[in-house]
């Protein structure tokens, strides 16, 4: 008991270092990670860039959930506690995803395959056009993401997004990290790791996660990029592909 | 026609007050249950991050969707020029403004953070047809008011008709917008049809007079005030149409969904193994909240009886609500098809795994949220009576004659 204790204090301790060490270089709504290896980013975000993302399916194994693990580690998602006597069930129903692994089977050749969702960062994103604040935004380098300042909790972008990406806050926080600032009653969703690019890093955490090698990210609108050349090599897919959203996320095998 | 007479509702003291102590204890119970969700976070509630609007959502749209039809009886006064309607008109706006009031309240106090409602006020993203919606809302209840100046003040009488004119294409674009909420979702099966505006209006028009028939009925009731036959049976008369409508647009809306290939899955899940969602909209709504009403209203002995009438107009609310709950939620628990050629045999994120529904059961708190809402639109319309002149001396036979109207 008293281990366990001890355990979290010294968790808690250690989050709280990285939050007060980013946030003494973190003004504004985006909040940036202290990290030193890399220079934080200068200039305004432009749309030169298309942060996009190929996910090879094929490369997925069966079972594996590294990057589920590697994205809720890198965003505190880690850090949620179920509420005291909540249902282990519901719960598992309220907490907030930004990535999951998903397992389909062809319903005419019975081909299964594994992949990871995630916001899929579309160029015209319902979640955006429906949010009556404007909490819901696109930047222009292509991450759609939620101004937690803003967003007054309607959930409306919830029921716009056809991929199911984003989450709503059921419970009241108490630990978190300032590169992922979270509140009870805002929504959320994968944010192509923001903070790492905003601060000169080229991977996000679920790539560097994966030991297959499944996941490409960069960008898009640059011809040598390690997406872009991957994405010309071979055929690959968009989920909904028929409600022309134009994804940032691609899929090859599927 | 005489001339009408208007008067403050004269029941006893301990009657009002009696009354207003009932409402009030409903109302505390809502807000104390709004306090807890509140303080807790909405895990309390049976929401999740699969099923994100709630009961609340079911109580809250029936609400706003009511307002605008009560609306409708003073409209036939003004619009279409309908003597026998104009000395229903008074009660039509504040019943109007009162349900609207007590729908935003439920919908509000069930954000994730309502204590931001001031930047949705200040802050629009004007293709969101919800900021659209929160200008409509507000410019409904002001032009309201506006309306109901004009037929109470003498010295406005004259620009009643405008103002009428102006309150009842208001009402109709409002509708609209609340349809398009769910219209313009692309991404869930349920929703995302140009029918479901109209179908809204029209619903409107049915769950308003349903609810002003009882408003009236009790009001004047208690008040020893008479309502003569003829105009009761012409708002039944009127209340079965609405209701007749909306069983034809339901038809219509299922029909053209079983049409294309694409909907079959959606169907079949309503109207067939859809659990709860079916046996709501096969009892709750087309039996018990349509055909019954329709039978009861519609028959030459039964729909006479003040009784029945009652009983179908409380009949066609609760179906009304029935129908929220089957279009509002169980429009999300059919899963979202992400992979159309494919079935998910496995999620992390509950994704509707093997065609499975998605989980909703709903909880106390929530319902006495959205019944704390009821409660705070028949606590306005009862003060207002109270107060103001709203309710005519008498609507008996002589006084409405409906042969000069
Ligand atoms: S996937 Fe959903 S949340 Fe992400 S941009 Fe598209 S609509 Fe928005
Ligand atoms: S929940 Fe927040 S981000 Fe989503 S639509 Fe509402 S205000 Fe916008």
């Amino acid at each position: 008991m008293s281990q366990k204790i001890d355990q979290e204090r010294r968790q808690f301790v250690s989050v709280a270092g990285v939050a007060a060490a980013a946030t003494a270089v973190a003004p504004g709504v985006f909040l940036l990670g202290a990290r030193a290896e890399a220079e934080p980013r200068k200039e305004p975000v432009t749309d030169k860039v298309r942060y996009g993302m190929l996910i090879d399916t094929t490369k997925c194994a069966d079972g594996c959930s590294e990057c589920v693990t590697g994205c809720e580690k890198e965003n505190g998602l880690d850090l949620l506690r179920m509420p005291e006597g909540a249902d282990p069930e519901e719960w598992d129903r309220q907490r907030p995803r930004w990535i999951r692994t998903v397992k389909v089977k062809d319903r005419l050749t019975g081909r299964v395959s594994t992949l990871p969702m995630m916001c899929q960062h579309c160029e015209y994103p319902p979640c955006t056009d429906v949010c009556p604040t404007g909490a819901s935004f696109r930047r222009a380098d292509g991450i759609v993401m939620v101004d937690r300042h803003i967003c007054i909790g309607c959930r409306y972008c919830m029921m716009a997004c056809p991929y199911k990406a984003r989450s709503f806050i059921h419970e009241n926080i108490d630990r978190q990290l300032s590169i992922a600032p979270r509140g009870k009653g805002c929504v959320e969703s994968c944010n192509f790791c923001v903070h790492r690019r905003d601060n000169g890093e080229t991977t996000t955490a679920c790539q560097d996660a994966c030991p297959h090698d499944a996941i490409v990210f960069g960008d898009l609108n640059d011809p040598n990029s390690e997406v872009s050349k991957a994405l010309r090599e071979k055929a690959n897919t968009q989920l909904r592909a028929d409600l022309k959203l134009n994804t940032g996320v691609r899929y090859r095998g599927i | 026609m005489k001339k009408i007479h208007y008067r403050e509702w004269g029941i006893e003291s301990p009657r009002y007050w009696g009354l207003l102590a009932v409402l009030g204890v409903l109302l505390a119970v809502g807000g104390l249950a709004t306090l807890y969700m509140e303080h807790e976070g909405h895990w309390v509630t049976g929401m999740n991050n699969q099923i994100v609007w709630g009961v609340p959502h079911v109580f809250a749209i029936f609400l706003i969707v009511a307002a605008s039809g009560a609306l409708n009886i003073a409209a036939f006064g003004s619009v279409f020029g309908k003597k026998i309607y104009k000395s229903l008109g008074r009660l039509s706006g504040l019943l109007a403004m009162a349900l609207l009031v007590g729908g935003l309240l439920v919908l509000v106090l069930d954000l994730g953070q309502p204590s931001r409602l001031i930047v949705a006020m200040t802050t629009y993203n004007f293709k969101s047809i919800f900021a659209w919606n929160i200008y409509l809302y507000v410019g409904f209840l002001a032009i309201v008011a506006v309306y109901l100046f004009t037929m109470m003040e003498r010295k406005a009488n004259k620009y009643y008709p405008a103002a009428g004119l102006v309150a009842f294409v208001w009402r109709l674009i409002l509708t609209t917008g609340t349809g398009s909420i769910f219209g313009f979702l692309v991404a869930r099966q349920g929703y995302d049809a140009a029918l479901m505006a109209p179908m809204f209006i029209i619903m409107s028009f049915a769950y308003g007079m349903a609810i002003y028939l009882l408003v009236l009925m009790f009001t004047f009731k208690l008040d020893g005030r008479p309502i003569g036959d003829k105009l009761l049976l012409r708002l039944k008369n009127l209340l079965g149409i609405f209701v007749a409508a909306v069983f034809y647009f339901v038809v219509v809306y299922h029909l053209t969904n079983l049409y294309g290939t694409e909907n079959h899955e959606y169907e079949a899940f309503i109207l067939r193994d859809g659990g709860i969602y079916t046996t709501l909209f096969w009892v709750g709504w087309v039996l018990l909240g349509m055909l019954v009403p329709m039978g009861i209203l519609f028959h030459p002995g039964l729909g006479r009886s003040r009784g029945a009438i009652v009983a179908a107009s409380v009949l066609v609310i609760l179906g009304g609500i029935a129908a929220m709950y089957v279009i509002v939620i169980g429009g999300q628990a059919f899963p979202m098809a992400i992979f159309p050629d494919k079935i998910i045999i496995e999620s992390g994120f509950h994704d509707g795994v093997n065609g499975q529904p998605l989980h909703y059961v709903p909880s106390l708190p929530e319902f006495l949220l959205g019944l704390g809402g009821i409660a705070v639109a028949l606590t306005a319309t009862f003060v207002g009576v109270r107060l103001l002149k709203f309710l005519p001396e008498s609507l008996a036979d002589e006084v409405v004659d409906p042969h000069h109207g």
